[in-house]
């Protein structure tokens, strides 16, 4: 089995982060944060190596890792686009946004397309309903926009 | 009709950074902060009449006055950011534009609750606001803002931002804390008595943003300043949020008492394209249904909306106009919910994906009347049946739609 460690930097904020909490329980998510930034996904071996720093067991750690939904469980997509379905963005048209992805990238909410590009997720409500309809395109927020401008989004990812 | 107390420097560019925000007036409660006693503090907090701004509505000072005195354990503030309410979205305003007024809030709430360490929990979609207000915070601890001392005050300050990861429950006070602690998201047994909340066993108080961010406000200018707007029991501003089709969807703040048809109309632009309103959901869509002839008369202050039935809760209305058939809105609000049902308790968990199934069920063309008494009966068994007020938000938000639109159910029925 592949072991995982923190690289060096992460490692450093690690130990920087972990001087403002009373207790290190508080750094469980913080933990898992920094091995989704260095891995793109939290890995079982990942999860082990945080109940060690933790001393916690794995499964406690697999707990809070299967709770909260912005944590990958397994790789994904290059480009992760995350489309808000939530009622104020379905309201301006957040569907036509998901039927685009699969019309022309061929691929439905939760999947990843076959050449690892693109990353298709219907999110709940990302808090930009006043930019209705809006998505997140690796993390980064899409508001305002249409069928037009996704379209010209993935045809410039290469 | 659009007032300036929160919002005050919005419009400012670059207001994010404190040589401009310091310029502009940023953390002037300050000194007279130091001038006061932290009972003082609280007292013109309580005075001020002071609303938590997420959604529950409850008083602000009483609730710092649940903190334990003479306590050896350190205290702590904690600002609840998990902003996640559909419709919702002003408290990212507050991070985008003007976190230094956050900071300085924290530091007068700080003051008055005799903590010294504050976390902010912030949504972990929202990484561009958490990072803008981890900047503002370390220029603040460079520039001796916070820190050893308080801009030269005899007063420890430390501010530490947290990222959620994904989880509505996470803005509920108790979950936000068991999440804080590193653990999943479950909201908390309540106390029978009323007491402060407790982070690693140590007494806490839990805020929202807004609120937390009208303090300096309070504490620079008096009481009777803030309570001067608004109406003699909802005293103040909120910021409200408008979304769906309208001309201008947006964060205004307002004055308590407006009436929710003009600021749709005069600050909203009215609705888009000419279309005719059909509802709103007033505050997030955990409040129930607006019809559009009770939006004529509708209030925007706690006891107006109580008085016909809903909620202020957040203040974020979500607008729907004709064209949207109110099964799907359920559907799609219900989806929401189901999925973000934390799964502790069983009528929850269960009744969630039972109306959920049911509306599917409505909408392909299966549906009958017994559909529709079998999901006021779920609903039924969703309120005060559960540890926290998710089940019944979604028992507010599907009974009045059912209730109000019984005609649009029907026409899915089976023929």
């Amino acid at each position: 089995m592949k072991t995982f460690v923190f690289t060096k930097e992460n490692e450093e904020k690690f130990q920087e982060q972990l001087k403002k909490y009373p207790n290190s329980d508080a750094m469980m998510l913080p933990c898992l944060w920094l091995v989704q930034e260095q891995e793109n996904w939290i890995s079982p071996e990942a999860m082990i190596f945080i109940a060690n720093k933790l001393k916690k067991t794995p499964i406690q750690v697999y707990e809070v890792a299967t709770f909260y939904t912005m944590y990958n469980l397994k790789p994904i997509g290059t480009y992760h686009i995350e489309v808000c379905k939530t009622l104020s963005c379905m309201l301006m048209g957040a569907n036509d946004l998901i039927k685009f992805m699969k019309d022309t990238v061929g691929i439905e909410p939760g999947q990843t397309s076959e050449d690892g590009k693109f990353h298709l997720s219907a999110v709940e409500c990302l808090g930009a309903c006043g930019g209705a309809p809006m998505f997140a395109f690796n993390g980064e927020y899409k508001e305002n926009q249409s069928v037009e401008s996704l379209k010209k989004l993935v045809e410039g990812c290469k | 009709m659009v007032v300036k107390v929160v919002s005050k420097k919005f419009n400012i560019s670059d207001y994010h950074k404190l040589e401009v925000a310091k310029k502009n007036g940023a953390y002037s409660s300050i000194e007279k902060l130091f001038t006061m006693t932290p009972e003082e503090v609280t007292d013109e907090v309580v005075k001020s009449g002071l609303r938590g701004k997420g959604g529950g509505g409850a008083a602000c000072g009483p609730k710092w006055k649940l903190m334990p005195k003479d306590d050896p354990r350190p205290a702590y503030l904690i600002v609840n950011g998990d902003e996640s309410e559909p419709g919702t979205f002003k408290d990212r305003q507050i991070f985008q534009y003007d976190p230094h007024l956050l900071i300085e809030g924290i530091i007068c709430s700080s003051f008055a609750i005799n903590a010294h360490h504050a976390y902010i929990y912030i949504r972990g979609e929202y990484k561009f606001f958490s990072d803008r207000v981890d900047e503002a915070i370390q220029e603040a601890y460079k520039a001796g803002i916070i820190g050893d001392t308080v801009m030269g005050h005899d007063y420890k300050m430390e501010i530490t931002v947290h990222r959620g990861a994904g989880a509505y429950i996470c803005g509920e006070k108790s979950a936000l804390i068991e999440s804080l602690e590193g653990k999943r998201g479950h909201p908390r047994l309540k106390p029978h008595g009323k007491e402060c909340e407790w982070f690693f066993d140590n007494p806490a108080t839990v805020n929202n943003v807004e609120t937390i961010a009208t303090v300096p406000f309070i504490v620079e200018n008096g009481y009777e300043a803030y309570t001067a707007y608004g109406t003699k029991k909802s005293p103040g501003t909120m910021l409200f949020a408008m979304s769906g089709p309208v001309k201008n969807p947006g964060v205004y703040e307002l004055a308590f008492g407006n009436k929710m048809i003009d600021f749709l109309n005069e600050v909203g632009g009215g609705m888009k394209d000419g279309k005719k309103l059909k509802a709103i959901i007033p505050g997030g869509s955990s409040c129930p249904i607006l019809t559009a002839q009770e939006v004529e008369s509708a209030v925007l202050d706690y006891e107006s909306m109580w008085d016909i039935g809903s909620t202020l809760g957040t203040g974020g209305m979500i607008v729907i106009d004709e064209d949207m058939c109110m099964v799907e809105a359920a559907k799609n609000l219900i989806e929401f919910y189901h999925h973000e049902s934390c799964g502790q308790c069983t009528p929850c968990r269960e009744g969630c994906g039972w109306i959920d199934d049911i509306l599917a069920k409505i909408l392909a063309g299966e549906g009958s009347k017994k559909d529709i008494d079998t999901i006021l009966d779920v609903c039924v068994s969703l309120n005060g049946k559960t540890i926290c007020v998710f089940a019944p938000a979604v028992k507010d938000i599907i009974q009045s739609m059912v209730q109000k639109f019984p005609q649009e159910f029907e026409a899915y029925f089976k023929k």
